[in-house]
């Protein structure tokens, strides 16, 4: 597999990242060689390994439902970058 | 060429938990905005967050009452996408691994019983409300405001195959879900605060084939009416399109209900957008065959089984066990007139008309009544004892529902509403209709058998609906 720079153009897009006409290349090349490597990892025969979903050797970690203190409203919004009436406000959702 | 709709539902049911799916925020509905949140659900950076047991419970038990079976081990996942009430910028859900796969649940569509598929049930938490300075996203130029209190609230989402082909079928299958959930115990299901919605996935295709075509998907269905005209709206336009040549185009449409009408939003995302990952900060839930069993021990009795029950044990009809047992709050309230040694199928009649015609007029639900169900059971013992007659009954209702808190005895000793079963009495009353009625005297002489209907009622008027009707009728026959 290949990374076009349409498949670039796409993952910035998800990723909302805005990249410089200079930087595309150097992308391409860094995805390339990630690819490659996992590909190069896939050479590996893995038939009769379960795979791996977490990588620590931790599982079941729960906690009850009891209620612990919440913020504050005024705390809550006290690294808001805008907020009204005691809701964080947003410039206008555009639907797409 | 004649069409079949493909429908298939996703609910969104959230878990009645005290606090949130991954912090100790409370979940309480109605709080003012942004005061039950914590950095967790804030999604700040360096937070841990950690899975509610109770969650965990309530969508095994839900798997369970839906014949799935339970994944022993089970993950979350990153869901990625981008909207301002969602403050991590990725849901916490569930991708390859959810909590119950593979179950089925039946359903009832006029006397046809069906099976509906379950693809999965998958644990998730909820996002923020958004508050759009306009009335619609559209035209909120000066922005929108966000509560977070919702945000991290803990939801189920239950997957249907595409196993239904009307808004009835769907109905019917949204129905029975909700009267599970509620069974169990796991959720409000108060529809109208948006504790249970669905997205509809709705598609045709010529009858008799078996390929699905391109599909549209409604979201955030809260209510049945609109479950029911948004697949109705959509078939219809659906079909206009292919009947006229065109394509339908996968996209989501919103349900405007007011106007009835789907309108398009936006084309569907593919699910690669999404970019699932493996969420690194929750362990897997590892599950053995005991936990498992005592939870499935831990189930009530279910719709279906109770629906069966009040037929076979109770000889009722299927139609009224479906009635009577198609929500939890009536299915206790049956079972607690019940418990008075009322008979069950008097009790049935008055509960789904008497009691549903007041509850529907008054717009309240069933656990609401002001006619609770012990003393619905006495006022139907009373009845069957003969101490009133149904026709008192009925005053004895609408006294008790204007607010009157007296046992039903009571009210009926107060009243004087006593049935005259003393003989004497009543033939006294007999004779002096026969005297007063001369013509309906002689119709039913010269062979019309039917006047002797104008003559009860007249005796019943006289003795002001306490004669017993079966007396009346047995002494004006003798007597005529
Ligand atoms: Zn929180």
């Amino acid at each position: 597999m290949k990374i076009t720079k349409d498949d670039l153009a796409n993952v910035a897009y998800l990723s909302r990242l805005a990249l410089d006409d200079g930087e595309e290349e150097n992308y391409i090349k860094d995805l390339n060689d990630i690819v490659a490597y996992v590909d190069k990892l896939s050479e590996l025969d893995t038939d009769n390994i379960m795979p791996t979903t977490y990588a620590l050797a931790t599982e079941n970690v729960f906690r009850e439902d009891e209620v612990r203190p919440s913020l504050t409203q005024e705390e809550a919004l006290s690294t808001a970058p805008d907020k009204e009436n005691g809701y964080f406000k947003v410039p206008q959702v555009l639907a797409e | 060429m004649k069409y079949e709709a493909v429908i298939g539902l996703e609910i969104h049911s959230e878990l009645k938990t005290t606090t949130k799916i991954f912090c100790g925020c409370k979940t309480a509905f109605g709080a003012e905005q942004n005061t039950q949140v914590c950095p967790v659900c804030l999604g700040l950076p360096g937070v841990l967050p950690t899975i509610n047991k109770k969650v965990v419970e309530f969508a095994v038990k839900a798997g369970l009452a839906t014949n799935c079976t339970i994944n022993k081990y089970s993950k979350f996942d990153r869901k990625n996408y981008y909207y301002p009430d969602l403050p991590k910028n990725w849901q916490t859900s569930q991708y390859d691994l959810p909590i119950a796969e593979h179950g089925h649940v039946d359903i009832e569509v006029n006397g046809e019983k069906k099976t509906v598929r379950l693809t999965r049930i998958h644990m998730e938490e909820d996002a923020g409300k958004l508050v759009h300075s306009g009335n619609t996203i559209k035209d909120s130029a000066a922005g929108s405001f966000v509560d977070y209190n919702r945000t991290g609230v803990p939801l189920i989402e239950i997957v249907s195959e595409p196993d239904m082909h009307s808004a009835a079928e769907a109905r019917a299958y949204m129905e029975k879900i909700k009267a599970i959930l509620e069974y169990i115990d796991v959720s409000n299901c108060r529809m109208e605060e948006g504790n249970l919605r669905a997205d509809i996935n709705v598609s045709l295709r010529p009858v008799g084939s078996d390929k699905l075509g391109t599909r549209t998907e409604m979201k955030n269905i809260n209510s049945f009416k609109a479950l029911e005209d948004a697949i109705n709206y959509e078939i219809e336009r659906q079909q206009e399109v292919l009947e006229d040549g065109g394509k339908i185009i996968q996209e989501t449409r919103t349900f405007d209900p007011e106007r009835g009408v789907t309108l398009s939003m936006r084309s569907k995302e593919n699910a690669d957008d999404y970019r699932y990952m493996p969420e690194p900060d929750l362990p897997p839930i590892v599950m053995t065959d005991e936990e498992i069993e005592s939870y499935r021990r831990e189930l009530p009795e279910l719709p279906d089984a109770a629906c069966l029950r009040l037929q076979n044990e109770l000889g009722l009809s299927a139609y009224d066990a479906g009635v009577l047992t198609a929500s939890r709050q009536t299915a206790q309230y049956f079972d607690a007139v019940l418990k008075t040694g009322a008979d069950a199928k008097l009790a049935a009649n008055w509960i789904m008309s008497d009691l549903a015609k007041n509850l529907n007029a008054a717009e309240i639900t069933i656990d609401q009544s002001p006619v609770d169900a012990k003393r619905l059971g006495e006022m139907i013992l009373l009845i069957s004892k003969g101490t009133i007659s149904s026709k008192i009954g009925k005053k004895v209702f609408a006294e008790m529902w204007d607010g009157n808190t007296d046992s039903a005895e009571k009210i009926v000793a107060d009243k004087g509403w006593v049935q005259i079963t003393d003989t004497g009495a009543i033939e006294q009353i007999v004779k002096e209709v026969i005297a007063k009625n001369e013509k309906a005297v002689a119709d039913y002489k010269n062979g019309n058998k039917k006047a002797i209907g104008a003559l009860v009622g007249q005796v019943m008027k006289a003795s002001q609906g306490k004669a017993n009707p079966q007396t009346v009728n047995e002494l004006l026959t003798k007597l005529l």
